[in-house]
């Protein structure tokens, strides 16, 4: 049995044990982080948590996150504890709107709300979930809120109505427009041209070469 | 003799009831009185912050982690403050670093009353809430005192604290302090060996160390199963590896001993103050990077360049070079996480939070089967369960 202390001889022992389903395996801020391919997740978790060396018998949190420019947008991220081994890893694979990721719930009875609340907010889907209900939006809720295409306002807002006597649903009506300022500063944000500014790099054909300063001809 | 037809009985509890803490609905389905099946509904708190958080730059987001557990809301700050020290790499000054492990055990220690005595309401006891909540006052004055704010105080800052604290407030910790020990006896006398209390807890809702793991429970839960597992020991951050305490554990993981760790919690927690009052060094409270950290208001008469400072930290904010982390804190609940992608700009690109009290209500299901409808309400209440950060 290899002895397993540190962040980096897990990487090590890690990375030869899953290999083939390992994309990428890295540490950053004394963070192991492992990309994994999507098929093989549950194979992966399954080896983290009853190897002898790993022992990651906690699923601490599973979240995902949206990178719409992305082929496949979707990162499942998984945050494993190991309570003997006093280490963390983070296993990620990426998916798509259609592809579902097999469920973790037969491994760990905690992934099951974790799933959930992926489903309901990204609309990720898991497949061998046995109650892949909405969790956290409200009952008849349509969409996915943390999509990145999804506005900060929503599309509905809900209020009582006293006439009817019962809480009515309408589309949402802004008093005023929502801004988003671009805060970024050109000084350090600013990557193309600015406006008015065509010509400061533009090399005239026959300008003379101007003469340093101090220097004689 | 007839056969009678029994079938099972469906009933809503909540989302307006003292016993569920909150928001919580919960959908029973009863055998007679024994519990078949427990059906938690929430969400119904939920205000997107996560999302909302994606919107914000970073100090803008601080606010946003008070009003997650309210119940203790400076160590959820605490636990974004260190996710963004750690991806910035700032250094935060030892006296910031005591101030923060200070009030963090302030807020623990709130937290701890109202879970226990309000614990002790659903399970009968009416005189520990009345008597706690003084206490509570007192404490939520010394928040008041050092950031103005009784409850939601926005004080722990990425890179130290918003304000330097006095003497005479550190002063008055300590002698408060002496004083709660009498406090937690007093409280002690009227529960601990109280002959309806331990009816109502003893044997309730138990669960295995190995339950307890699978579940993904930290903090108090899991240590009345019986793991000497405390973040503030096996990971520590800010000053938490110079403090002397203990970690009390349970052995049967019923709810009888997720009361009494609790109840030991506390006494820790005070020792950890002492320490922090007795060892406070002097010396600056913030990060000494004007980059990060807005710069003296007297400088500001003078200085050109620290009033640019503070205009860009107040308009854009600063830039958080691209990574991710997932940081942890031991909060009084269990393990508080944040795990926050930065992608350069002055806004976080994902912010997760991960509550401890999600993971705890998801096994109130398997806790309360096979038990008395009158049993659900002690095993949420030993969870220590709050929907501000559970629905987010």
């Amino acid at each position: 049995m290899a002895d397993v202390d540190s962040i980096g001889d897990l990487l090590e022992y890690v990375t030869d044990r899953i290999g083939p389903a390992l994309v990428e395996a890295k540490v950053k801020n004394g963070e192991l982080t492992l990309h994994v391919e999507r098929d093989q997740i549950v194979k992966v978790l399954a080896f983290l948590r009853d190897d002898p060396n790993c022992q990651f018998k906690q699923l601490m949190d599973i979240a995902g996150v949206d990178y719409p420019e992305r082929e496949r947008r979707f990162d499942v991220v998984y945050n494993l504890l190991s309570l003997t081994g006093n280490m963390r890893v983070r296993v990620i694979v990426e998916t798509d709107e259609e592809t579902p990721v097999a469920s973790a719930v037969e491994l760990f009875s905690s992934a099951g709300w974790f799933e959930r609340e992926a489903w309901d907010l990204y609309g990720i889907f898991f497949s061998g979930h046995p109650d892949l209900r909405r969790i956290l939006t409200d009952y008849g809720f349509e969409g996915h809120p943390l999509r990145k295409d999804f506005p900060l306002t929503g599309y509905v807002e809900v209020r009582y109505d006293d006439e009817q006597k019962r809480v009515v649903y309408e589309p949402v009506k802004l008093t005023q427009e929502f801004r988003t300022f671009d805060f970024l500063s050109p000084w350090e944000g600013m990557t193309q041209q600015l406006p008015g500014d065509e010509k400061a790099n533009v090399v005239p054909p026959n300008a003379p070469t101007t003469p340093v300063p101090g220097s004689k001809p | 003799m007839t056969d009678t037809q029994i079938k099972n009985f469906t009933l809503n509890f909540g989302p307006q009831h003292p016993a569920a803490h909150g928001v919580l609905r919960l959908v029973l389905e009863l055998d007679g009185e024994i519990i078949d099946r427990a059906d938690p509904h929430i969400g119904l708190l939920h205000r997107g912050t996560e999302k909302l958080i994606e919107y914000k730059s970073y100090l803008q987001a601080v606010p946003y982690f008070d009003r997650l557990d309210y119940v203790a809301p400076q160590n959820q700050e605490h636990a974004f403050a260190l996710a963004v020290e750690r991806l910035t790499g700032m250094a935060v000054p030892p006296r910031a670093q005591y101030i923060r492990v200070l009030y963090a055990e302030i807020g623990r220690i709130l937290n701890h009353i109202l879970n226990i005595t309000a614990y002790a309401m659903d399970v009968g006891a009416m005189t520990p809430m009345l008597w706690g909540f003084e206490h509570r006052e007192l404490l939520m004055e010394f928040c008041e005192r050092a950031s103005g704010a009784r409850l939601h105080m926005a004080y722990f800052r990425p890179g130290g604290v918003a304000a330097d604290i006095p003497q005479k407030l550190l002063d008055d910790i300590d002698a408060w302090a002496d004083t709660y020990t009498q406090f937690i006896d007093d409280l002690e006398s009227l529960l601990t060996e109280n002959r309806i209390f331990k009816q109502r807890t003893v044997d309730i809702g138990v669960v295995s160390a190995d339950e307890a793991v699978d579940w993904g429970f930290s903090g108090p839960n899991l240590r009345a199963s019986g793991f000497a597992w405390d973040l503030r020991k096996s990971q520590p951050y800010d000053v938490y590896a110079q403090m002397d305490f203990d970690i009390p554990i349970g052995k049967n993981g019923d709810c009888y001993d997720r009361y009494l760790v609790r109840v030991y919690e506390m006494r820790e927690s005070l020792k950890i103050i002492k320490q922090c009052v007795a060892q406070m060094p002097q010396g600056a409270v913030t990060v000494d990077d004007n980059k990060f950290a807005p710069p003296k208001r007297r400088e500001m008469k003078h200085s050109m360049e620290a009033l640019i400072h503070h205009f860009k930290l107040y308009t854009e904010g600063y830039h958080v070079p691209a990574g991710s982390t997932y940081t942890v804190v031991e909060a009084p609940k269990g393990e508080f996480g944040v795990y926050l992608i930065a992608d350069g700009t002055n806004k976080p690109y994902r912010c997760k939070i991960r509550a401890p009290g999600f993971a705890h209500l998801q096994a109130l299901d398997m806790m309360s089967r096979g038990h008395m409808l009158a049993d659900v309400v002690a095993n949420i209440g030993s969870l220590d369960i709050v929907f501000g950060e559970i629905d987010r």
